[in-house]
């Protein structure tokens, strides 16, 4: 088709440990808005990334109006006309409107330098197109999140881009800025600029769309025309036939409460708490699920309960008796253990084999005359590791990033199983691997749980948590709102509370 | 066009493997190229009188390169070792000629094993200084070592006054005298300095391999976060391998001055870049994580039998300079490459396989 300005053919993009794109083909239409959706870790991000020039492609190709490009860095994807509206700001705060919008391209007078004057001049030309109401001399922090938003806008369409890419650009604007936005959209749309729009809002995208690409795991499942289709069918695309493999719950009766925790609190730097007075309790082999939203402190709860942060305040018992240890060291002596939520942050050792990994939090216990490790006990466990938590490892000595994402999420949980734990805590534990270790890692909570230890999980899928918990707690803002048991909760319930915490400030989608 | 695209990666797949052995192997390859290499152009390169002579200056490195190695696998850097070194000959010197004035009027004077100690026990405590600048203060390492290279140095200088002490034999009555066992003694042919290495080597060896806070080395190294969050005590990790560096420089300070029979404080200048340059051929990655004590030996033979090939040969010293220099940074290119390649082997066998 003639209309075509961009095709991406046959992309694949491997990280360490997953593979983010398979094989995957797209193509871009000239004045239309190409809508792009998927869940969380769908690829969406990482294609963006390809067309954008930040990161290249492992295998593939993308043509250009029909002829073959590369794109190596950014600068390269701007030469060719490929404007890009990241999720995160990039904007520098500690410049004006004006400088942030001509940055790298600044007007300039020859020997004189910056023409700011210039600058402030056709700035505002863009942002009054945009009705931003921003002037273009104010600092770019000095602006709340929803206009620094228009200012990245701003300056992608100041670029005469001919591709466009918005990454969720409504996520952080009030619906007047979303109307202002679709209008530049249209706006956009008729001097032919193709527009790739990334969102998770479903209405959004039934009302700007032309083309639909549905990416579910990295492949494309589903393109069509907006007009064709429904909300049903996009729904369809992303979650696809195969739904999520939940073990079943192991029916055991819960035993006396082995861990508990009373008053966590952790002041915030900007004031208020990350985490606000938190107390609960997890029985032995109880599952206790907690939801919330980003930033509803469950990750600090966690580091908390952990001995992460030395200002945190607040009572942890195990079994009854207070934890007196106040650092991780011996936190994970008493009886505790953390899958931690950023699994190549702070769960790997990247440059250290699966073995090594799989031992290093329990090298104590291999230990004969003090100091001497029994090379054949260590290697008898690393393997009885391997087996009990089906771990895809040809050979333990290997790489620990040879191993696909979901493999190396049970490597870090067999080195938490590895210490003795008498009580889990996995902190999201399904983020960024694929639905069959998925499955696995949840098998494995529900038979962990029946053998008698007391797991804490949390988690931001709504059909997780319902699933997998005995007993769901949920956290908004810091606070915990509500504990309820799994046969009485609801959904809507749950959506509900989550929100709770953040009932005055402007609500996200 | 897809099976030639398809071949072609496949071709490109088995070809970098082999060059990835080869890369590994590099260290060996360097150290048997710079033996023939002066076996032929260097006279009496292979007699055992040179043999021994060479084993001898490269061991003073492999000390350094040792303590260096563990730091640098932790992502630190120790730049105070070769002051270290100066430091600890010139205590050594002092303790054997002038003894320890008490306030009360008496001197007291150590026998050499006593001299020994305590010597090793300033590199320890030195060492220390180091660790708790950069776990307590959090100074980065680089400008924390580079803190206590220039103090200890002007402390070997002030020691003596710029003065070196001279025929450290000791004195008959005071039951001090021996110390030249250390540098020229022999134990069935083998200078008893490399005997020391040895026993030193392949402690750090089992160190690192069979003692839990050996192996908390390495997970330090790769990712401090994860090993903190693994229960791991970083600091205490990070402590231990200041002080064994600065136990590793006091050896090479005593092992130097009783080779002499002297103690210079200028000593040691410079030797932290040759420890380091040894650790950085030997595989140690820079960035942390990755390192064996086995490698760094071999780096600095290599380095020690480059610079005394070269005197043999008649190179200018300032030739030895830029030729050192030169195969340091061929060590790191190739050490980067090795780590590109491996990276991108693995990542096509995942995007193949998923």
């Amino acid at each position: 088709m003639d209309d075509v300005i961009l095709e991406l053919k046959d992309i694949t993009k491997a990280y360490s440990g997953i593979v983010a794109l398979k094989k995957a083909n797209l193509k871009l239409h000239r004045g239309a808005v190409n809508v792009l959706v998927g869940e969380n870790g769908a690829g969406k991000s990482t294609m963006m990334r390809i067309i954008a020039g930040v990161e290249r492609p492992t295998l593939g190709e993308i043509f250009l109006d029909g002829e073959r490009i590369e794109l190596s860095s950014p600068a390269d994807a701007v030469r060719h006309g490929i404007g890009i509206v990241f999720q995160e700001l990039n904007l520098f705060g500690n410049l004006s409107v004006a400088e942030n919008i001509f940055a790298t391209r600044e007007i300039t007078r020859g020997l004189r330098g910056i023409d700011h004057k210039a600058q402030v001049e056709k700035a505002n030309e863009f942002l009054n197109r945009l009705e931003a109401g921003i002037s273009a001399e104010t600092l770019a922090e000095d602006l709340p999140i929803g206009q620094q938003q228009l200012v990245e806008i701003a300056r992608a369409v100041s670029l005469d881009t001919r591709i466009l890419i918005m990454d969720e650009p409504t996520s952080a604007l009030s619906a007047a800025e979303v109307d202002v936005l679709f209008r530049v959209i249209a706006d956009l749309k008729t001097r032919g600029v193709a527009i790739v729009y990334i969102s998770h809002r479903l209405e959004e995208l039934m009302r700007i769309g032309d083309y639909i690409t549905v990416l579910k795991d990295g492949e494309i499942t589903g393109h069509a025309l907006v007009k064709d289709i429904d909300t049903r069918w996009i729904v369809r695309s992303m979650i696809g036939s195969d739904a999520k493999d939940f073990a079943k719950p192991v029916e055991h009766e819960p035993g006396e409460e082995v861990f508990r925790t009373e008053d966590i609190c952790l002041p915030r730097a900007q004031g208020g708490y990350a985490v606000d007075h938190v107390s609960l309790g997890v029985r032995r082999g109880e599952i206790l699920g907690i939801y919330g939203l980003m930033g509803a402190g469950r990750s600090e709860l966690f580091e908390c309960i952990m001995g992460r942060h030395a200002h945190s305040s607040g009572k942890v018992f195990v079994e009854g008796e207070e934890l007196k240890g106040r650092d991780t060291t011996r936190r994970i002596r008493e009886g505790l253990a953390l899958i931690p939520e950023d699994r190549q942050r702070e769960g790997l050792v990247q440059s250290m084999s699966i073995a090594d990994n799989l031992s290093m939090a329990s090298l104590g216990q291999f230990v004969r005359a003090g100091f001497h490790i029994d090379l054949k006990r260590e290697k008898n466990a690393i393997l009885e590791a391997i087996r009990s938590l089906s771990i895809k490892a040809r050979n333990p000595e290997f790489d620990v990033t040879s191993m696909s994402g979901g493999n190396q999420q049970k490597v870090v949980i067999g080195k938490a199983l590895m210490t003795g734990p008498k009580v889990l805590l996995m902190d999201e534990p399904s983020r960024g691997i694929d639905v069959g270790a998925k499955a696995d890692v949840f098998r494995t909570m529900r038979r962990l749980a029946g053998e008698g230890l007391a797991i804490l999980f949390s988690t931001s899928d709504l059909e997780e948590v319902m699933a997998l918990s005995d007993r769901i707690a949920v956290m908004s803002n810091g606070r915990l709102v509500t504990v309820v048991d799994r046969r009485d909760a609801t959904e809507e319930m749950i959506v509900s509370a989550s929100a709770e915490g953040h009932k005055t400030r402007r609500m996200h989608a | 066009m897809t099976t030639a695209t398809q071949t072609a990666a496949a071709g490109s797949l088995s070809g970098g493997a082999a060059l990835l052995t080869l890369m590994k192997l590099r260290t060996f390859i360097a150290l048997f190229a710079v033996i023939i290499f002066f076996s032929i152009f260097a006279p009496n390169f292979l007699s055992t009188a040179n043999m021994i002579l060479m084993s001898k200056h490269a061991t003073q490195n492999a000390f350094l390169a040792i303590g260096m190695t563990f730091v640098i696998i932790t992502g630190g850097i120790d730049l105070s070792v070769g002051s270290i070194v100066g430091l600890c000959g010139m205590i050594a010197g002092g303790l054997i000629m002038y003894g320890v004035a008490l306030p009360l009027g008496y001197t007291a004077y150590f026998n050499v094993f006593e001299v020994a100690l305590i010597v090793a026990v300033v590199g320890i405590l030195i060492g220390a200084v180091n660790g708790l600048l950069i776990t307590k203060l959090n100074v980065a390492p680089f400008i924390a070592t580079l803190g206590t290279l220039y103090v200890a140095r002007g402390m070997a200088l002030l020691y003596s006054d710029g003065q070196t002490l001279p025929n450290l034999t000791g004195r008959e009555d005071l039951g001090n005298q021996g110390f030249s066992y250390l540098g020229s003694g022999t134990i069935l042919g083998l200078p008893v300095s490399v005997w020391i290495l040895i026993v030193v080597a392949l402690g750090a060896a089992y160190f690192a391999r069979f003692v839990p806070l050996g192996r908390h080395i390495f997970a330090v190294g790769g990712n401090e976060r994860a090993a903190r969050m693994s229960g791991i005590r970083v600091n205490r990790v990070k402590m231990f391998v200041y002080m064994f560096s600065g136990f590793c420089a006091a050896i090479v300070g005593l092992i130097i001055s009783s080779e002499l029979m002297a103690s210079h404080p200028a000593t040691g200048t410079n030797l932290e870049l040759n420890a380091i340059a040894a650790a950085v051929l030997g595989g140690t990655s820079m960035s942390g994580g990755r390192g064996t004590i086995g490698g760094t030996i071999i780096g600095a033979f290599v380095i020690g039998i480059l610079s005394d090939g070269l005197v043999m040969m008649g190179v200018s010293s300032f030739w030895q300079m830029v030729i050192k220099g030169l195969v340091i940074i061929v060590a790191v290119v190739v050490d980067q490459a090795q780590r590109r390649l491996q990276q991108r082997v693995t990542l096509m066998q995942l995007a193949k396989a998923g």
